[in-house]
């Protein structure tokens, strides 16, 4: 005897062919507003309103002009670092070494800003954002490098290097670049006044070059032959390889060019935001860089709106730590938890999901 | 000679300690990898074990309790990461990371609310609990002269990081299932046919991986940080636990020595009478990390190599 049982599935998932962009988007906000509302229901379970605690935040990254410019002050870092991140994303390279881009780029600008402050302003600056970009871009290029002529790991080695150069400046601070005048404790001097970035519209002049570089990450992309052969890499190395494509060449190529944008953000952390070297001068950005670019998908428009979210995110964090006692890496959850959200939503911009009609069994 | 004998065997005992929770970190990676998932959030896993293990030993002062909430933290962690990449099909890469942050997050965010809210300003477990994690001394083991004092007078967790990583050597290579678990790693499609239930597989071994990261974690909170709340505690350990698994060529045994290595590591600034910069010795288990990996890559062979289905999804339609 042989029994016709039915063979399909209860649920099945399909591939879909395409999508409406404009529902793509649907998707994804509404996976942003799932997100807010369960980290509502955490920040509910910790004994908080959630809606204080939202409203709080808004207040605080954008309630007042001082509080804006704070949070574009932190938007900027974050847009250039996830505009270098989209380069190597885009060829599927994980580079997560951003911290240590940028701690690198950031060291070498601090060499000019301490010791040639006698320089005039606009060659010293000038100097500061050729050494960081320069420094930042060989920092990423060592993974690189490995990657492409062993298939080294990149995405440990770029960690690994994080910590690296994040104890290189702590080991600048504490012996060779360690402020005399600083009666005994480990800092590095501030820099000089030639050495800072200039402000313009209260907020220093980072976010002008943070909005061409996402004109020109954008024209990279979307209108040049290596942008091109990058995106060719990161879909499918042999077919780059068949069509005839220095692989090898293209994946140290764009390293290099997303390191140095790294190593970009650094100089202006230094240059602009902290006036001086710290070992924090990277704080993370790194790492908020990589949820921002995914968030994005790559797309440098998107990028320069989400990081500025995240921005008033991080802001509004630290506002709610004064005003309601909470500690602020509550804004590390909630990148978390949107970023989860995110991804999960992109599984039903993919796919479809087939459940099996009535269940009956046709006999 | 005594003396160099008794200073070797107190930096050998000091390089147990310290590589403990690199082991959990490993022996949970190695099993998730072994499933064909790459799962970067280690970091973020142990630090959801740590602060919930903190927290459970905090309020009820049980050792016992402690482990178990930091097992379920941990599986937790891996549970999120699961249902995103077996289900969901979402990239390792990424979710690895993401969860690498949530989990940093979460923890630093309730540490922080325990010392914020605490009268004293600080979370310090009770001394009776600590009392309960004072190191063990296996009879007639410890009393040899050094040998003991090295590897016989350790606390609960390094006999049971042991113990685990040979269970675990042991359930791979000696057992249907994690024959079954190799299948799986290797070739998701070819275990499919074979009639290995791929999602159950790898939705088990992932979280059971996650549950040992969060052992590791809750290591760091109770031992290293000698039972009060650190800010950071983790601090990177989580990571060195990832590239260790490529030391460790995926194998459980050679995990133990890895760790023990890289524990050695982080600790030798203590032990070495030269004058170097502290943050140069800092740096050092990441440096040797880093020339690790390198090396390891060129000179890769296929046994050793990572599992072939490690870091893509599986979808049976695609086959």
């Amino acid at each position: 005897m042989h029994a016709k049982a039915n063979h399909q599935p209860l649920v099945r998932v399909v591939k879909r062919v395409g999508i409406p962009r404009a529902r793509a988007i649907v998707y994804r906000i509404l996976a942003v507003v799932l997100a807010l509302v369960t980290g509502g229901i955490f920040l509910w379970a910790l004994g908080q309103n959630p809606f204080t605690v939202y409203a709080t935040m808004a207040q605080g990254a954008v309630g007042t002009t001082i509080a804006l410019k704070e949070t574009v002050k932190i938007a900027i870092p974050l847009c250039i670092t996830s505009l270098g991140i989209t380069l190597a994303f885009k060829m599927r390279f994980w580079n997560i070494g951003a911290e240590g881009q940028i701690c690198l780029g950031a060291i070498a600008a601090s060499y000019f800003a301490l010791f040639h402050s006698d320089w005039p302003q606009p060659v010293l600056l000038t100097a500061m954002a050729v050494a960081g970009i320069l420094a930042g871009g060989l920092w990423g290029v060592i993974p690189a490098v490995f990657k492409a002529r062993f298939g080294t790991n990149e995405t440990l080695l770029t960690l690994m290097l994080n910590y690296v150069a994040s104890y290189i400046i702590q080991f600048l601070r504490e012996g060779p670049w360690k402020d005399p005048g600083a009666m005994g404790f480990p800092k590095i001097a501030m820099f000089d006044k030639a050495a800072r970035m200039p402000t313009v519209l209260g907020v220093h002049a980072g976010w002008i070059i943070a909005l061409v570089l996402v004109a020109l990450v954008f024209i990279y992309l979307k209108f040049t032959k290596q942008g091109y052969e990058l995106s060719v890499v990161g879909e499918n190395e042999n077919t780059a390889r068949y069509a005839g494509m220095d692989v090898r060449k293209i994946i140290v190529r764009t390293m290099f060019l997303s390191a140095a944008i790294c190593g970009l953000a650094g100089m202006l952390q230094a240059s602009g935001a902290d006036k001086t070297l710290t070992d924090t001068v990277a704080g993370g950005v790194g790492f908020t860089a990589i949820t921002v670019a995914w968030l994005s998908q790559l797309n440098p428009f998107a990028i320069l709106l989400v990081s500025f979210l995240f921005g008033c995110l991080e802001k509004g964090s630290g506002t709610i730590q004064s005003l309601l006692n909470i500690s602020p890496s509550a804004a590390e959850v909630l990148q978390g938890v949107i970023l989860f959200f995110v991804l999960g939503s992109e599984f039903f911009i993919g796919f479809r999901v087939i459940w099996r009609k009535g269940g009956a069994v046709n006999e | 000679m005594n003396e160099a004998l008794s200073y070797v065997s107190s930096f050998i005992y000091a390089a147990v300690l310290a590589g403990t929770p690199l082991l959990f970190g490993t022996l949970g990676e190695i099993i998730t990898e072994k499933a064909g998932n790459l799962n970067l959030g280690v970091e973020g896993m142990m630090y959801m074990g740590a602060i919930m293990g903190f927290y459970a030993g905090y309020v009820t002062g049980s050792v016992a309790l402690s482990l178990i909430a930091a097992l379920a933290a941990g599986a937790l962690g891996a549970l999120i990461y699961a249902f995103l990449t077996v289900t969901l099909k979402a990239n390792q890469n990424v979710t690895g990371l993401t969860l690498t942050i949530f989990g940093g997050g979460f923890a630093n965010f309730i540490g922080e609310n325990l010392i914020l809210n605490s009268p004293t300003k600080s979370a310090v477990l009770s001394d009776a609990m600590k009392a309960n994690l004072k190191s063990i001394n296996i009879p007639l083991l410890s009393d040899i002269p050094y040998i003991g004092r090295m590897f016989f007078q350790h606390n609960i967790f390094v006999y049971l990081g042991i113990v685990l990583a040979i269970a675990a050597g042991w359930y791979l290579h000696h057992t249907r299932k994690g024959l079954n678990l190799r299948a799986v790693g290797e070739n998701p499609g070819a275990a499919d046919a074979a009639g290995i239930n791929v999602t159950l597989y790898k939705y088990v071994h992932i979280l059971a991986g996650g549950g040992l990261c969060g052992l590791g974690g809750a290591y760091i909170a109770l031992i290293t940080c000698a039972g009060t709340w650190t800010y950071n505690c983790v601090n990177g350990q989580g990571w060195i636990a990832v590239a260790l698994v490529i030391f460790a060529s995926w194998s459980p045994y050679k995990a133990i020595l890895g760790s023990l290595v890289f524990g050695a590591l982080s600790i030798l600034r203590l032990y070495i009478p030269l004058n170097i910069p502290t943050a140069l010795f800092s740096m050092l288990p990441f440096l040797v990390t880093a020339v690790v990996l390198v090396v390891s890559s060129v000179r890769m062979s296929k046994e050793k190599a990572q599992p072939k289905g490690c870091g893509v999804n599986y979808f049976r339609e695609e086959r």
